[in-house]
């Protein structure tokens, strides 16, 4: 750390410029309730301190995670498309493709907890009861091969389970293993023989276009573009537009899996683009459920009272759909995200 | 128009080339003579004759339709959806140090969210002897200071470790900002509520979804962590934090909690999911490097590079770019042509300052010929920025952060530019 020290001088030498003086406190800010802190105070340390009490098994933890987590994750914690994967990869870190997951990568089980609770799912963080919780992370446990089918988690044998790479990491070693680094004066003239190309981004060819060359024909995108929106506002014209605009709040928690507007594509959810009205299941290119794609063969459309129905509890009116979403609470809020939705047209 | 090297080249380099093949009528010497008056100057132009834009016309000013190109780019590829995401900053088209807010890359984990300065609160709790929240005004009534510094991403040219892969200065260094923040001094915080002596650490968490939160020792959070609130003289825009941002010198970016909310002195680390699962460093063997938290001594050329060919031909030819540290100032930055055979001293813009980005210049006279363009930073430790080939002797190619070997660029006859390898 010697290094380190170094430059704590050196900041300190600098710090006589400008700062201000002050050595009381000024007693700015109020105490923090103790509600207040319970409320945000989530983290847990690898010593499980600040695990609540709680117990769920791997039997539970499985409906728990298809229901919430299986979208992104996959069914067997295996991930799907991008998505992180939660299982798999013993014995990969030394490999030219490591597979990091919680089963060969993560050093504490607090980690997990702590992420699933606070973090997850995504776009709807903060919803998982703690034994919910402790479910999700037996069946985690599970799916890498670290707990049986018959474990429990709870507080109490929580510090038992044992992660198989909690020994492999080592803290930052760079000041001694890098040393050589420090070589104050490196070669100015003749530092090699020769100079061979040995590879080439190129050949690769897996750079983002330039955002030039998507306007290389600038003149029949803009007439597409145009006569869109005039159809768009046509459509839009009989929608309230205090309506739109708090269905376009309401809409930031569809987001994280749903685009909608000019440009929307596929993501974990498919486009919305003139949802409301159209058949269900219509939108090409996206892999819908069973589920959905047995309800749009029986006729369903995605009226009003269908999308609402839908939206206020998307299990309950859909067994089997993969929208893992809890649904909304309010009539408002939905009623909202519905005319949203139309102003995007058809 | 004599020459356009590149087929996808933006509109304004097109016009920028284009402008100088008539005014100038040859590529390459400075001082040719014109072939026949040029019409932008024979000729009245509409912009020196009819009235341009009045005052107010925008409020808020945005850069000229001309500079369209000089923006954030993404790399669709590299993450599952743009709410956890990462795109780049345009090094390749910017100059100075100082990165506008507007163009500076934007790392998000579960999106960015709007928190209004009314809606926002700091809670400072843990091993203190009073337990503090904040409101923004408070903060605002601390002493506060301004720091130049960058902010860097621990996966910053992360793609680039198994090989040249992204073909330009944007996508393989564009995970870095620069900026003056205006903010008040973590310790000031700390001092106010009273750190009790058992407190070794402190855990920082933001207010958005993802809870972001990542341990810092409290040797760091008394030295000079800031708590940010302004940024190059205006509020942090919401990409990057706003009303308030954390901002961790020298150290990797993802530890510059955004939407800060929480401050827990604590004593030990938490090891959360961005300590643990990321952010740390798989080495060849397996074993991982935890808490690297410092960003190594870095530099790259960011003009001519495969975004910005050389359009004008042999003769003067400004080589530039950026360096910077995290352990302290640039000293000095070597620039080669030969692919790191020769080296000469660049010109230093302005001596390096603390954990902030130093410009570069070589003013170089170009024969034409290819040249393996390459730079070379050296820190106030003695710390000189290592090849490609070093960094994987000791790291291996699995680390994913805390590249920051050696770039090379190939520079062709035509002026176009390619990332390549070098031996």
């Amino acid at each position: 750390m010697s290094k380190y020290r170094k430059l704590l001088a050196a900041s300190a030498l600098g710090l006589c410029v400008a700062v201000p003086a002050h050595a009381d406190k000024l007693g700015l800010g109020r105490p923090a309730l103790p509600e207040e802190i319970a409320a945000w105070n989530h983290d847990i340390a690898p010593d499980g301190t600040g695990l609540p009490e709680g117990s769920g098994d791997v039997f539970t933890g499985e409906e728990v995670f298809a229901e919430r987590c299986a979208i992104c994750h996959g069914d067997f914690a295996e991930g799907v498309d991008n998505w992180p994967k939660l299982a798999g990869g013993e014995g990969t870190l030394a490999d030219k493709d490591p597979l990091k997951t919680v089963g060969s990568y993560w050093p504490h089980l607090s980690t997990v907890w702590d992420y699933v609770n606070r973090s997850m799912p995504f776009g709807d963080a903060q919803s998982l009861e703690p034994d919910d919780v402790y479910a999700i992370v037996a069946y985690i446990l599970y799916s890498n091969d670290i707990v049986d089918d018959e474990f429990t988690l709870s507080h109490e044998n929580f510090l038992e389970v044992e992660m198989p790479n909690a020994g492999g990491f080592i803290v930052d070693d760079r000041e001694t293993a890098e040393a050589h680094f420090w070589t104050d004066e490196p070669c100015m003239t003749d530092c090699k023989e020769g100079v061979e190309i040995t590879m080439r981004a190129a050949v690769l060819d897996v750079t983002p276009d330039e955002a030039g060359a998507d306007s290389a024909e600038p003149a029949s995108v803009s007439e597409e573009a145009s006569v869109e929106v005039e159809e768009t506002a046509e459509d839009t014209a009989a929608l309230d537009p205090e309506m739109i605009e708090n269905g376009e709040k309401v809409f930031k928690k569809c987001k994280s899996c749903h685009q909608v507007g000019e440009g929307a594509k596929h993501r974990t959810g498919p486009a919305l683009n003139g949802v409301v009205g159209a058949n269900a299941a219509a939108v090409e290119g996206f892999k819908y459920s069973k589920a959905m794609k047995a309800a749009a063969e029986d006729g369903l459309i995605w009226t009003d009272e269908e999308m609402a129905a839908f939206l206020a509890k998307p299990k309950a009116y859909m067994k089997g759909t993969r929208m893992s979403f809890a649904g909304l609470k309010k009539q408002d809020d939905i009623d909202a995200v519905i005319v949203y939705l139309k102003s995007f047209g058809s | 128009m004599s020459e356009n090297p590149r087929a996808k080249a933006p509109s304004r380099r097109q016009f920028l080339s284009g402008a100088a093949a008539v005014g100038v009528g040859a590529v390459g010497a400075s001082a040719a003579r014109a072939a026949g008056p040029d019409p932008l100057i024979t000729q009245v132009q509409e912009w020196a004759q009819a009235t341009g834009e009045g005052v107010d016309a925008t409020p808020y000013g945005l850069p000229i339709q001309f500079e369209s190109d000089v923006v954030r780019r993404n790399v669709e590829w590299l993450t599952a959806d743009t709410i956890s995401s990462i795109n780049f900053t345009p090094i390749h088209a910017l100059d100075g140090t100082i990165t506008p807010q507007g163009c500076a890359f934007e790392r998000h984990h579960s999106g960015a969210i709007e928190l209004s300065k009314a809606d926002y609160r700091l809670m400072i709790n843990g091993l203190v002897e009073t337990p503090l929240i904040f409101t923004y005004e408070d903060l605002e009534r601390f002493p506060r200071e301004n720091r130049i510094y960058f902010c860097e991403c621990a996966a910053n040219t992360g793609m680039e470790w198994a090989g040249a892969q992204l073909n330009g200065a944007q996508f393989t260094h564009g995970m870095i900002h620069n900026m003056e923040y205006s903010g008040v001094p973590l310790r000031t915080l700390l001092e106010e509520a009273g750190v009790k002596p058992e407190g070794k650490w402190v855990y920082v968490e933001g207010a958005d979804a993802s809870s972001n939160g990542r341990s810092i020792p409290l040797e760091k959070a008394m030295d000079d962590v800031l708590v940010a609130f302004k940024a190059n003289g205006e509020a942090l825009r919401k990409e990057h934090g706003y009303p308030v941002r954390l901002v961790v010198p020298g150290w990797e970016g993802n530890m510059w909690v955004k939407w800060l909310r929480r401050v827990e002195v604590t004593e030990m680390a938490i090891e959360s999911r961005e300590e643990t699962s990321k952010y740390t460093d798989t080495l060849e063997d397996g074993t991982s490097r935890k808490w690297t938290w410092v960003m190594d001594a870095k530099s790259v050329v960011t003009s001519p590079s495969p975004q910005a060919p050389i359009t004008h031909g042999p003769g003067p030819l400004v080589i530039t770019g950026l360096a910077w540290s995290g352990r302290g100032s640039i000293t000095g930055v070597d620039v080669s042509v030969d692919g790191g055979k020769n080296w000469v001293p660049a010109r230093l813009a302005a001596p390096g300052t603390d954990k902030a980005l130093t410009r570069f210049y070589l003013d170089h006279n170009w024969d034409g010929s290819e040249m393996l363009l390459q730079a070379r930073a050296k820190d106030s430790t003695g710390y000189v920025q290592p090849s490609k080939a070093q960094l994987r002797d000791v790291r291996g190619e699995n680390s994913i952060y805390h590249n920051n070997c050696i770039q090379t660029w190939w520079i062709k006859e035509n002026g176009e530019a390619e990332n390549v390898e070098v031996s």
